[in-house]
């Protein structure tokens, strides 16, 4: 393999990899305002429906996109309102939303099965795109791709540098200590869910626009991408930048294992298919062994020097949830 | 600022918590909100602060009828509140606890802010580090870092929630300097409290709230007494109970090592009596919540014995305890206690002997659970959810659902939030086992019960156990002095002459 | 207010539910230009139009009446058991490897059925363990580690289908080579329905309305499930209750997909969880994990399955409208529970 393929491999993967970091930003900003939105593998398939429907009908990319984030925006304004004004139970409410968002998109999306649609293409930006490596990497991409990027370092800075975004960390850890601070909790925790909703959902239309153009009803190849992005960020603790970069691990371990599979025949397809489930459920095990107790147990066999490097190797793993997640609040 | 109740009414459910309050209270003075827990004072404040809002009634403030609907509208009027758990960020650091909250620009400015920080803090004496993380500060030093937040913000009306509980001596000489101060400013303290003692000293008048109605205004100099019977409708005299110790040994702790983080306590060694009381008195998060678990197999030491009754239980679990005689009470009793959504008599069956069983004999446990809740005085009925019964009923519940024939009884705060009543009836019937043989290891904020129903006291301070003090050679302030690491060097001198003993 | 009272509001709601849930439904037909009117005739003709249809929908009540009775144990211990399609999915390739194994052999096939209904119930079992041991040992939330071996059982399946089980000549999405019919579990008349599918699911339900009103193990479970710590302070083995949940869920998972295998198919096919999993959550949502309305409510859902066979045949409508209209039933009526208690919470 050359120079040449592998950087055409990565800058792949970045491009691939930009749904997954939209959905699992969006997610983030959610989670760290408190409320779970478990509806994301649904939300996912019905704004690539929506989206893609959307293009067709408009011959609009733009448009296209705006229905992806108009439907995640609504669905998850349905995960707020059950949660924060009814009290239900998020994970209830998320996982009806998550099976019916998919079977809506079938039936909405059967009429249009198998239509050509328009495709996004790569927009490179000038000057940059010439910079050796960097250029063909990340300068000629296209604008979703470009955006997917731009989110991550914004949500970053938006959490942990603005006031703001302290009080949204606040909402999350606390929201009684939030309240008499003067935030209105129930309101930025419907703005957070709606606004991370919105990101989902362009997560859709930028796979049956551009990743993975189409639609194909039941085998667009959609269903799970959305638990993906839900345990990519536990994986990511929360934070912007180590979410991303477990997007972009799992894109890039997608494409690994379409490299083997073209040479390494034995394998059958369908271990490769569905290894990322397997993949998911390791990485949550990694980032929950510092809180067993057989592993607190191990560790004290263990000599006190390499008990305490292997304690700050797991502490530096490990995830913690913000404190209210998945909690209602009432102010008493 | 001068604030005026008037006729304040608040409902939670059946329970009328404040009835018709009226009273006034003038600026520049520290004045005492003063009744047991559940008499209303908690609520009231958080009428004056706007957490919540009353069912009728009006605040008057200098004079104008004011609405205050949040929190955030009363800093607004000036008026800031320090709540009986500190409603903080313990995750992020003091300085982004201080600045969240503050109106006016996207971004954070540390720099500036942090020597604003420590201007304002040396006005009173204190010496926070503003990059701490909140989580590794003392409830003390929480409190300092929210009244600096609040002044900050622009208050001039501080309520302060039973600010002395879970402080040491020094941190709470500290708080009130710092109080006299903002008096003298013209400011008004509100100091809402249950100690006699610390009211007295402190206040220029209080009002007293009993039952959720004000029963009396009583300016400086106090009549102790006279505040007693207005407090409890009665004048009520405590009695030290007697001891009741034995010599067998029940309970015993050797070279105890335990690591949690960042508690690291070590070589404890202690011998329990049967029928001794012995009380663990110090900050939270010392190391005595640490200690206590590791008695309940909670927590499993790095190296040392756990015995009781001559059984070495080191390294078993929490189960393995409970069936060998040792019974645990949490402090929070609807989320390690109690479970909420089961009622008193699925508790009972839920702890009884008879789990071999396939199918549950109902009309056996409605009898049993009307049996225990006759004998305990609980007020509710076998079908009453645990959630919906008040708190001194949880833990006359909870306490029942021990069973009768422990070793020892590991409590955490037994009387935390229950009245006066309910306090004296739990130690009642504590004081019952322990002449049955019980023996007792218990925690508790409230020094004053450390002194009066333990035997012999252990003091921690961050992770270190002092010898075992014996209760009647201690007094209060000592006590209060040695939570907050001082007179400890005496405790070294006299370590190797104690291990000595215990030893031997 | 009257215990009465407060029970016929709660029905009105939920029927406000229902209305609201049909409303929805009817508006997204309205949007692809569909007639709802004939949308839910046809699903009622579908499903009662005649005795085969009848008998379908009695062969769609049975997995679903068992997993349905599987998840009750699970909500009990306050566990998302959503790995019970896999769980499903196993049971079902389990019984299939016993019948293959036995298939040549002059073991009686009562004895062959009955061995590989209980491997089954194995099958589903260990799969649902599993999800558990995650939880219980490596605290991976159930729901990641459920969904995860969903996609892994159904990985397992289809690559069995067309390795090692596969039809001699040509592998097909049709599934497996169909058994010889004295390893059929005996059928009424010509229908595809079974007596003993039936028996065995009111079996199913007896049990477990029993073991979760009347039983020490069911009671314990429901402290667990409220509470686990206060449960496991007042001396209840939590974590082995936990295991002991999805332990019995996926044996009624197991036995439903190995009732899938002997009773219905007759070999395994690639989607042989057809989503009952999924669908016996939304029903314990949905009956708020009350087991007396196990069986009406399934029998419901089961209608409504069969019934969407007809939509792609003559309105050219695909067959999610049935998954639709379930999960909008279910949504629409946690919301009104939802405004019931904030409408009654503010008299």
């Amino acid at each position: 393999m050359t120079g040449d393929v592998i950087l055409l491999g990565l800058a792949g993967v970045i491009a691939s990899g930009a749904p997954i970091v939209l959905a699992a930003i969006g997610e983030t900003l959610t989670e760290r305002a408190g409320v779970i939105n478990l509806s994301l593998n649904g939300l996912i398939i019905l704004s690539a429906m929506a989206g893609f429907w959307v293009a067709i009908e408009t011959d609009s990319i733009l448009l296209g996109y705006l229905a992806g984030a108009l439907v995640g925006a609504l669905v998850s304004a349905i995960v707020a309102f059950s949660s924060i004004t009814l009290k239900q139970s998020q994970v209830a409410v998320g996982f009806i939303l998550t099976i019916t968002c998919r079977d809506l998109a079938y039936l909405l999306g059967n009429p249009i099965m198998g239509r050509q649609g328009p495709i996004m293409l790569s927009t490179p930006i000038p000057l940059l795109r010439d910079i050796p490596i960097l250029g063909p990497l990340l300068f000629q991409q296209s604008l979703m791709t470009y955006f997917s990027i731009i989110l991550i370092f914004v949500t970053w800075f938006w959490i942990s540098k603005t006031k703001p975004g302290l009080m949204l960390q606040g909402i999350g850890e606390k929201p009684a200590a939030a309240f008499v601070r003067g935030a209105n909790v129930s309101m930025m925790r419907y703005l957070y869910t709606i606004l991370g909703g919105a990101l989902v959902g362009l997560a859709g239309p930028l796979y049956t626009l551009s990743v993975k153009p189409g639609w194909k009803g039941t085998i667009t190849g959609l269903d799970g991408i959305g638990w993906i992005a839900l345990a990519i960020t536990i994986f990511g603790g929360w934070n912007p930048i180590r979410v991303a970069f477990g997007a972009y691990l799992f894109a890039f371990l997608q494409w690994l294992g379409l490299v083997l599979q073209s040479s390494w025949t034995f394998i059958p397809s369908q271990v490769l298919q569905v290894a990322p489930f397997p993949l998911m459920i390791l990485t949550l095990l990694l980032v929950n062994l510092g809180n067993t107790e057989w592993m607190e147990r191990l560790l004290a066999t263990l000599p006190d020097g390499v008990r305490n490097r292997v304690k700050k190797l797991i502490r530096s793993l490990r995830s913690q949830p913000p404190a209210a997640l998945g909690t209602p609040f009432e102010r008493q | 600022m001068k604030i005026g109740f008037n006729q304040i009414n608040k409902h939670f459910g059946e329970v009328h918590a404040n009835v018709d309050i009226n009273f006034n209270i003038q600026s520049g003075m520290i004045y005492g909100i003063l009744g047991e827990n559940g008499a209303g004072k908690s609520t009231l404040m958080k009428i004056l602060s706007g957490f919540i809002q009353p069912d009728s009634g009006e605040i008057v403030l200098d004079g104008r009828v004011v609405e205050i609907e949040s929190p955030a509208d009363a800093i607004k009027f000036g008026i800031g509140m320090l709540h009986q758990d500190p409603l903080d960020f313990p995750p992020m650091q003091v300085i982004d606890n201080f600045i969240a909250g503050q109106e006016g620009g996207l971004l954070l400015k540390h720099k500036g802010i942090i020597r604003e920080f420590k201007a304002l803090q040396e006005q009173f004496g204190f010496t926070l580090d503003p990059e701490a993380y909140v989580d590794t500060l003392t409830v003390g030093e929480r409190q300092q870092l929210e009244i600096l937040r609040l002044l900050w913000l622009g208050a001039r009306v501080l309520i302060l929630d039973e600010p002395t509980t879970g402080i040491s001596v020094q941190q709470k000489e500290k708080l009130f300097a710092a109080l006299r101060v903002l008096a003298q400013q013209e400011k008004t303290v509100v100091f809402v409290s249950h100690k006699l003692e610390d009211v007295e000293v402190l206040c220029d008048k209080v009002a007293v709230l009993r039952n959720g109605c004000l029963v009396g205004e009583v300016e400086s100099p106090f009549d102790t007494d006279q505040l007693v019977e207005l407090m409890f409708g009665k004048l009520i005299i405590l009695k030290d109970p007697e001891s009741v110790s034995g010599d067998e040994i029940v309970f015993e702790l050797q070279n105890l090592y335990i690591e949690q983080y960042p508690i690291t306590i070590e070589n404890v060694n202690f011998r329990l009596h049967a029928g001794e009381v012995i009380g663990l008195a110090g900050m939270e998060g010392s190391g005595q919540d640490v200690l206590l678990r590791a008695c309940a197999g909670l927590q499993r030491p790095v190296s040392g014995r756990v015995i009781v009754n001559g059984e070495d239980l080191t390294g078993k679990n929490y189960h393995e305890f409970i069936r060998k005689g040792v019974g645990f009470l949490p402090a929070s009793r609807l989320e390690e206690g109690l479970v909420p959504g089961l009622t008193l008599a699925e508790h009972f069956t839920v702890t009884s002997d008879e789990k071999q069983k396939l199918f549950i004999d109902k009309t056996y446990f409605r009898s049993l659970s009307e049996q225990m809740i006759d004998e305990y005085r609980i007020i509710g009925r076998p079908d009453t959810p645990v959630e919906s019964l008040s708190g001194g009923n949880q833990q006359r519940a909870a306490l029942s659902l021990l069973k009768d024939s422990l070793s020892i009884i590991l409590l955490e705060h037994p009387t935390r939030g229950l009245d006066m009543e309910s306090s004296i009836y739990m130690w009642d019937k504590l004081r019952e086992r322990c002449k049955r043989g019980t023996s007792i290891f218990f925690i508790s904020a409230d020094l004053d019960e450390v002194l009066r129903y333990s035997d012999r006291i252990l003091v921690f301070f961050s992770g270190r156990v002092s010898k075992p003090q014996d209760s009647a050679a201690i007094d209060l302030d000592q006590l209060g002095l040695m939570i907050g690491g001082k007179g400890w060097e005496q405790e070294i001198a006299n370590e190797e002459t104690y291990e000595a003993i215990s030893n031997a | 207010m009257k215990p009465s009272r407060t029970r016929n509001i709660s029905i009105l709601f939920q029927l406000g539910g229902l209305v609201l849930a049909f409303g929805f439904v009817s508006l997204i037909l309205l949007l692809i230009d569909a007639d709802p009117i004939q949308a839910f005739s046809l699903l009622w003709e579908g499903a009662v139009g005649n005795t085969t249809r009848i008998a379908s929908v009695f062969v769609v009540w049975v997995p679903i009446v068992l997993v349905t009775c599987g998840v009750l144990v699970t909500f009990t211990a306050g566990l998302w058991n959503i790995g019970i399609e896999g769980q499903i999915t196993i049971g079902a390739i389990f019984t299939t490897g016993v019948i293959r194994m036995f298939l040549d052999t002059p073991v009686n096939p009562v004895l062959v059925i009955i061995l590989s209904m209980l491997a089954g119930m194995l099958g589903g079992a260990l799969w649902a363990v599993l999800a558990g041991v995650l939880k219980v040992f490596s605290g991976v939330n159930e729901i990641f580690g459920g969904l995860g071996l969903n996609f892994i059982a159904t990985a397992l399946n289809i690559g069995l289908i067309f390795g090692a089980w596969s039809r001699p000549g040509v592998a097909s999405m049709s599934g497996t080579e169909p058994f010889p019919e004295v390893y059929w579990l005996p059928t009424f008349q010509n229908f595809r329905f079974s007596w003993y599918s039936i028996l065995l699911s009111v079996i199913g339900l007896v049990v477990i309305y029993f073991l979760l009103q009347g039983t020490h193990f069911g009671l314990r479970l429901k402290a667990v499930g409220k509470s686990i710590k206060s449960a496991f302070r007042l001396g209840i083995t939590t974590w082995q209750h936990m295991l002991l949940a999805f332990l019995v869920c996926g044996v009624f998972a197991g036995l439903a997909g190995a009732l899938q295998v002997v009773a219905v198919y007759h070999r395994l096919i690639p989607s042989i969880s057809s989503g009952y999993g999924f669908m016996g959550l939304m029903i314990g949502m949905l009956i708020n994990y009350q087991a007396i309305w196990v069986a009406p409510i399934a029998l419901f859902f089961a209608a409504l399955n069969i019934g969407g066979i007809q939509l792609p045949i003559v309105m050219k409508l695909d067959s999610a409208l049935t998954g639709v209209l379930q999960g909008s039933l279910v949504l629409f009526v946690l919301l009104m529970q939802g405004v019931k208690q904030r409408v009654l919470g503010k008299q």
